[in-house]
């Protein structure tokens, strides 16, 4: 099914209402559901999260259309609640951040794919092998201070391997930021994948934050304070990536067309009726902000939204084990690192990034610690231990 | 609506996708180097609890005065700040196990209006623990009030113990969990509890208030029903689950 942006009017706003009930919706189960049900739900809250913040930022410097903005904001809050709530109380914080970092994996590397420009493919490769080491490390605490398995959330279409390492992941600031498409020429999907990948890695900085102070262990405090300093990292990496020329109300429409997007490929892929059901009555929504941001749009720049959006949505995320492309990439590109916006070789990081990692890890490596020697097992580390000693 | 455990499509285990899990599996024998030891975790985790600080402190009374003045003049060392710790330890617990009783008592009644068991469970039972649960924390409340100590101050024992039960809590409040999950989770509870008040029983002696170690032996009796009952139905529930699903 192809939609047709402008065609598509969706559901009028003055007609998206929810009840308080509906706010709560029965969760997923944690156990039955197929991960990827979790990694769209994880996600879409990310999606609504980051439209949420940038209305507020637009509202803040843009006096005349702090109204449209505060309408269309309430709902894509309620709309962000219905999706966060789908995730079950029986899911532990470490087991969420697994489900946080396979969304980080699968969907980078199925963006990284459908990337056309090859810059940006290269920023989310670059990316991609750094949250796959956070995989690594998240599950050998799991494993060793939990004592539970991280492929029960997994469900063996993720990878527990070693990426970048995480200790060397750490750069100095200037060597985060990259070049930013051209809003005149990049494709669209490109200024979506950007909202996407920079919107996922935003929630998963704040849910660290957030939730690493409440864990007991001290290297796991420790280890969510290291990985939370690589994802703001990274929202200043995918931050870069997008052109700061663009307009106010450019930006808005290409937000309200990327949850669109990432609506219609949530729907056109989930397995669960009842979640899918979500996606479709969203999707409608989003078509319905679009077209309302679309009048605005027209009459604030007087443009026409047709220079800034496709026609079509374009093909959906693919919502599929990426071990492949992960394994390729990771074979040919562990060793590069990041020299301002260029990518180099190891041997010619800049001084200023090696510098800044040898202080940050001067006083010992969390992530180093917590994995020593750690390699995935079905069923922990523990069972390959007591099958030998038996 | 079927609300007890049952076969089904559960997708955790690397049964599920024996192609995905094989794959799985030799990459990361393949891909992992096999560099560094386990113990260095232990390491860091070693010097955390040696440099750590407590948690806080026992409150100072408010009015140090009558019994807890006297007590504190008879015994040397930490043995009243301890019995003032686990007070208010157990005043805690009970305070929310009233609660968790309340909760149980509608998972309770619930399960019975749809049939989740094949028996009714005894509300009236439950609605008599909870009854006693309450009286236990106003027993306590009295106690600490005796002693001169505030009875709405949280103790360090009392924060550890919730820390420790939020977890069981956490089962007795889920709308999922079924009659008999949340009663071996109501069991663990019961269980602490059923040995925490021996153990308040042997300070008080040790103390020399016999009046409260009379009390508190009460107590402890009404709690022994409550385990001896909640073991036994709880039994009864997964073993009366399991014989209805081979039939």
């Amino acid at each position: 099914m192809s939609i047709k942006l402008f065609d598509s009017k969706g559901i009028p706003l003055e007609k998206q209402k929810f009840s308080l009930k509906e706010l709560t919706p029965e969760p997923i189960s944690k156990l039955d559901d197929d991960a990827y049900t979790r990694v769209r739900v994880i996600l879409m809250n990310g999606i609504e999260q980051q439209a949420n913040r940038f209305q507020h930022m637009a509202a803040q410097f843009n006096k005349d259309l702090r109204e449209p903005l505060a309408r269309i904001r309430r709902t894509e809050h309620h709309q962000q609640t219905m999706v966060n709530w789908l995730l079950g109380a029986d899911h532990s914080p470490l087991e969420t951040t697994i489900g946080y970092e396979q969304v980080a994996i699968e969907v980078t590397a199925a963006i990284a794919q459908q990337e056309p420009d090859p810059y940006l493919s290269q920023v989310y490769r670059f990316g991609l092998l750094e949250d796959f080491d956070h995989m690594y490390r998240y599950s050998a605490l799991m494993d060793r201070v939990e004592g539970k398995d991280a492929n029960n959330i997994l469900q063996s279409y993720t990878d527990v391997i070693p990426g970048r390492p995480t200790s060397e992941e750490h750069r100095h600031p200037e060597d985060d930021l990259r070049d930013h498409y051209d809003r005149k020429a990049a494709a669209p999907i490109s200024k979506m994948n950007a909202l996407t990948i920079m919107s996922g890695e935003y929630q998963t900085r704040d849910y660290y934050m957030n939730i690493g102070p409440t864990f007991t262990d001290p290297v796991a405090r420790a280890l969510y304070a290291e990985i939370a300093s690589i994802e703001e990292q990274h929202v200043t990496q995918y931050g870069s990536i997008i052109d700061p020329d663009e307009t106010w109300m450019e930006k808005w429409l290409l937000y309200e067309a990327n949850e669109a997007y990432n609506y219609y490929s949530c729907m056109e892929s989930e397995t669960n009726p009842r979640v899918r059901a979500i996606w479709e009555r969203f999707l409608e929504y989003e078509l319905g902000h679009l077209h309302t941001v679309a009048e605005l749009f027209k009459q604030h720049e007087r443009r026409d939204p047709a220079e800034i959006l496709p026609e079509n949505l374009p093909d959906p995320i693919a919502y599929q084990s990426q071990r492949e492309f992960v394994r390729k990439t990771l074979e040919r590109e562990v060793e590069l690192r990041a020299n301002g916006p260029k990518f180099v070789d190891k041997a010619q990081e800049a001084q200023r990034s090696l510098d800044y990692r040898t202080h940050l890890n001067s006083e010992g490596s969390p992530s180093e610690t917590v994995a020593a020697g750690y390699q995935w097992q079905p069923g922990t580390e523990l069972n390959q231990r007591f099958a030998r000693a038996s | 609506m079927e609300k007890s455990a049952k076969l089904g499509t559960n997708k955790t285990g690397v049964d599920t996708s024996p192609i995905h899990s094989k794959e799985m599996a030799s990459g990361a024998k393949q891909y992992t180097p096999a560099t560094g030891r386990e113990q260095d975790l232990n390491a860091m985790r070693r010097a955390a609890i040696e440099d750590a600080e407590r948690l806080g402190s026992v409150p100072i009374p408010g009015t140090a005065k009558g019994m807890l003045k006297s007590m504190m003049e008879k015994f040397t060392g930490n043995q009243p700040a301890i019995f003032v710790n686990k007070l208010g330890e157990r005043l805690a617990f009970e305070r929310a196990g009233t609660r968790v009783y309340e909760a149980m008592i509608l998972k309770a009644e619930v399960a019975n209006a749809q049939g989740e068991l094949p028996f009714q469970i005894p509300i009236d039972r439950l609605q008599h623990f909870h009854r006693e649960e309450g009286e236990h924390f106003q027993l306590l409340i009295d106690c600490m009030e005796k002693l001169g100590v505030d009875p709405t101050a949280q103790t360090p024992d009392a924060d550890v113990s919730a820390l420790a039960g939020s977890g069981m809590m956490k089962v007795i409040s889920d709308p999922r969990t079924t009659f008999p999950q949340c009663m071996e989770a109501m069991l663990g509870l019961e269980l602490t509890d059923n040995a925490a008040w021996e153990l308040l029983v042997t300070l008080a002696e040790d103390l020399g208030q016999d009046d409260m170690a009379r009390q508190f032996k009460k107590a402890l009796s009404e709690e022994e029903t409550h385990v001896r009952e909640i073991r036994e139905w709880y039994e009864k529930c997964v073993r009366s689950q399991a014989s209805g699903a081979t039939h």
